[in-house]
């Protein structure tokens, strides 16, 4: 990412929606940044990290989000300003921590950034992480264009060190990932020096006047918000319909307004804040429209939350026409669009809307039926479909219907068809080896199915020790298998604990994986999961074996960072004469079985062939062609 | 702000993981902002190099800032990496006026690779491509590519395409430009070449 310290003040830039998020909090003079990777948040930390050292802060990728929350409340406790930042899923492992920090309050402005993914493009939900505001009485902040991003996060900072609690910016993964034109203002000349008071003391007790000191600061935050103008109309002064709306959706109503040709009979009241929602605001425009339509991703917070402040004043206000989540107008599942506002304001006023010719819209759908779908799978070269592979070929070979527990990474894709189907569960970061551990605890009851945890290196330092050493404790019977491919791949290659390296580019120090098993008492050998039959032989023995947990470690560096390091060693080609093809025998066993992109089948000749564009020359597939039609030779041999 | 033809002129950069379009939706973006257009590029990715389809979407307006997502079936342009992708973006943006620019070389996916799903014919593929759009420049951006040495130089080609149509109110020096605040001088000249030959490529049909 771009060091946005250097940024110049007053001179317009297309940025990305985390990259102002960046230089928001740079502006408002943040001094500690931490995050654990997550897209779409990740490129939030990154950008502060390769600004860290021209602006003087500190910028840590830290083990998970509750360790980088907790490290940003340090700072704060020491009197600077710290964020941490994380993507939906996040909120969630921090969110202990969140509940009792917003009871015992901070110093120095402390915001977390939320960066939400409605339709779930990058993650294994599509959490709406607005909860957090409402369970842990947070001010809650939801810019719509990246240099509200800018703004918002000076915002935030400023509020929360008004009311000496935590604020929460929340995101969506359109707006992360937007780029759009953001004037910079000043960077601060100064900031404080760290100094814990050592009379000032932090903690939740007594709990039931700490929890009113907490209520009232929500309250407090709600008439600082209103100053500040984040909420604010547009439309017309009686609206036949009020949209209220907040985050990428308010500027879906506003596009949608225009294509149903309704500028003069729709208004807009667009929620910057909206925890805690400004009542007074809130009535004054409900008065003055009869219908009302919701338009946010991906809960009903503001259609809650609006409905049950009319309810409070429904005599005086008279009977309004809400539509929304409960009225089909809004999904609850999924993201909006403006065609999905359009269809909805159309429906509501009663006007044509069609999104192009009928006649077109018939044709298109039809030529869909050309179209494959795109399936993600594992890249050319990737270490994991060799692994997956061998855990297939091992399974199979065992007999006893053995189980994959899986986690969170590029390895996930195990459940899909690159990774031959393989896994058989995926929930969260670290919750692999915990089914593990409760699988391999059933064997009193007649378990007889082998246990296999597949976890990456950064999710095995992220959550899963806590599940191993309760496996190791309870001597629970499994398998762990580090898919350690020295990088947090799936989100943008960064660095981690086993790495080493630090998000500021220092060198950390490494802590190593062996070390942790054997620490544990932990059994573990490691193998190289290109080494096919290694791998294998390993894999089948350690299944075997049977007792308490033990550890294997494939470890083969990602593809893509083997690429960008020199490249893989082999040229593949396939030998026409000895490729068996539909004919005869193996019934394309490489393309229609082993599924790497880089292998093609030509129709044609009734061949196997290799894609050059595509292959990466790792040499796996040479070794499970029956044929012996698929060869490697060195590169340098060839050139 | 200045004035447009097309208010908003709203084009969709498509393609498959890895190929380069979010980084040409950049450019395109750096550049329409620098001529003094409000810019909205939208970036769908996460899962983007692992074999997914990925767009982008420029939206230039000279008016009110526009969301990340564009209206359905109102597309300007649709510029694509991967001819199939092209057609499956006409599905969601297309429309009979629509300007689709597409590279004629097929990425297959994985369901094509296995042999369980199948990968339309050349001709088939571009008639229907033709008969869903209002002009259609089918290019052979990978295979400029390739001459000038690397494949991943076709999104740069497929830019320069672009320049060399009416529908931008920017040129091809203003996108070299932009090109050269993300590159280093030493990595400009194939970037420069690979411009020229998509101008040229459009200036053939």
């Amino acid at each position: 990412m771009a060091d946005v310290s250097k940024l110049t003040p007053g001179q317009k830039v297309l940025l990305q929606g985390n990259e102002a998020i960046a230089r928001g909090a740079l502006e408002a003079g943040v001094s500690l940044a931490a995050a654990y990777p997550g897209n779409p948040s990740s490129e939030i930390l990154q950008t502060l990290a390769d600004s860290a050292h021209s602006a003087g802060i500190y910028v840590e990728w830290s083990t998970n989000e509750k360790v980088a929350l907790e490290s940003a409340a340090a700072a704060s406790y020491a009197g600077l300003r710290g964020m941490a930042s994380m993507k939906q899923n996040g909120v969630n492992v921090a969110q202990d921590f969140i509940c009792n920090l917003t009871i015992s309050g901070i110093k120095g402005g402390l915001v977390l950034v939320t960066c939400d993914d409605p339709s779930g493009v990058s993650s294994t939900n599509e959490q709406d992480a607005r909860f957090i505001a409402r369970v842990a009485c947070l001010p809650l902040l939801e810019p719509a264009t990246p240099a509200e991003c800018l703004s918002m996060m000076k915002l935030a900072f400023e509020l929360s060190e008004e009311i000496g609690n935590l604020v929460v910016l929340r995101g969506l993964a359109r707006l992360s990932h937007t780029r759009a034109g953001v004037t910079p203002g000043p960077l601060p000349e100064a900031k404080p020096r760290p100094h814990w008071d050592p009379n000032e003391r932090w903690f939740t007790i007594p709990v039931v006047p700490k929890h009113q000191v907490m209520l009232d600061k929500l309250a407090q935050a709600g008439k600082i918000l209103t100053a500040a103008g984040v909420n604010y109309y547009d439309g017309p002064v009686r609206p036949e319909l009020l949209v209220i709306a907040s985050g990428s959706s308010r500027l879906y109503a506003d596009e949608a307004r225009r294509l149903v040709g309704a500028n003069e009979r729709v208004g807009i009241l667009h929620m910057g804040a909206t925890w805690p929602l400004d009542q007074e605001l809130i009535l004054e425009h409900l008065a003055r429209a009869e219908k009302i339509l919701f338009a946010e991703e991906v809960d009903p917070h503001l259609e809650s939350g609006v409905k049950s402040i009319y309810a409070q004043q429904v005599r005086e206000l008279g009977l309004k026409d809400f539509y929304g989540q409960e009225t089909g107008h809004k999904p609850p599942i999924g993201e909006l669009s403006p065609s999905r506002v359009a269809g909805a304001l159309a429906d509501i006023l009663g006007l044509p809307w069609q999104e192009t010719d009928p006649s077109y819209l018939e044709k298109a759908k039809a030529a869909q039926a050309l179209v494959a779908p795109r399936q993600v799978g594992f890249c050319p070269g990737c270490p994991h479909r060799a692994s997956y592979w061998s855990m297939k070929q091992v399974l199979a070979a065992d007999g006893r219907e053995g189980i994959v527990s899986g986690d969170i990474g590029c390895y996930t894709m195990g459940v899909l068809p690159t990774g031959y189907q393989r896994v058989n569960a995926v929930h969260c970061m670290g919750s692999g080896p915990g089914i593990a551990s409760g699988l391999g605890k059933l064997r009193g009851q007649g378990l007889e199915q082998p246990v296999i945890s597949v976890v990456g290196d950064s999710t095995f330092f992220h959550a899963a020790l806590p599940a191993l050493v309760n496996a190791r404790w309870n001597n629970s019977d499994y398998v762990l298998v580090v898919l350690d491919n020295s990088a947090t791949a799936m989100t943008g290659f960064q660095p981690h604990p086993g790495t080493g390296a630090t998000a500021m580019g220092q060198a950390g120090t490494v802590v190593d994986v062996e070390q942790v098993c054997a620490g544990l008492g932990l059994p573990y050998a490691v193998v190289d999961p290109y080494d096919l039959e290694a791998t294998q032989e390993a894999l089948y023995d350690a299944l075997q074996i049977g007792g308490g947990l033990r550890v294997l470690i494939f470890r083969r560096t990602c593809a893509l960072v083997q690429g960008k390091q020199g490249g893989h060693p082999w040229r593949m080609s396939v030998d026409p004469e000895l490729c068996r093809g539909e004919d005869c025998g193996c019934n394309r066993f490489c393309t229609r079985v082993f599924r790497c992109p880089g292998l093609v089948f030509d129709a044609a000749t009734g061949k196997a062939t290799v894609d050059e564009v595509v292959c990466v020359g790792c040499g796996v597939c040479a070794q499970i062609c029956p044929a012996g039609a698929i060869q490697a030779r060195p590169k340098e041999a060839t050139a | 702000m200045k004035t447009l033809k097309i208010d908003p002129l709203d084009i969709v950069v498509t393609g498959v993981g890895g190929q380069g379009n979010v980084l040409a939706s950049q450019v395109l973006g750096r550049a329409l902002l620098t001529a003094g257009y409000e810019v909205t590029v939208g970036e769908t990715y996460g899962l983007s190099q692992r074999g997914g389809s990925v767009t982008s979407q420029v939206r230039v307006s000279s008016g009110p800032v526009l969301g990340p997502m564009m209206p359905d079936h109102r597309a300007t342009a649709i510029v694509s990496l991967e001819p199939l992708e092209a057609l499956r973006l006409l599905g969601a943006y297309g429309h009979p006026g629509v300007v689709v620019l597409t590279n004629d070389r097929p990425l297959r996916p994985l369901g094509v690779l296995a042999g369980e799903q199948s990968y339309p014919e050349t001709d088939e593929l571009k008639a229907t491509l033709e008969g869903l759009c209002g002009r259609l420049y089918w290019l052979p951006a990978t295979a400029a590519a390739l001459e000038l040495g690397n494949h991943i130089l076709a999104n740069v080609v497929l830019l320069g395409a672009l320049c060399g149509l009416d529908l931008l109110p920017i040129d091809a020096s203003e996108v070299e430009a932009a090109l050269g605040e993300m590159f280093p001088e030493t990595k400009m000249a194939p970037n420069r070449e690979a411009l020229a030959k998509g101008l040229a490529l459009v200036r053939e049909v």
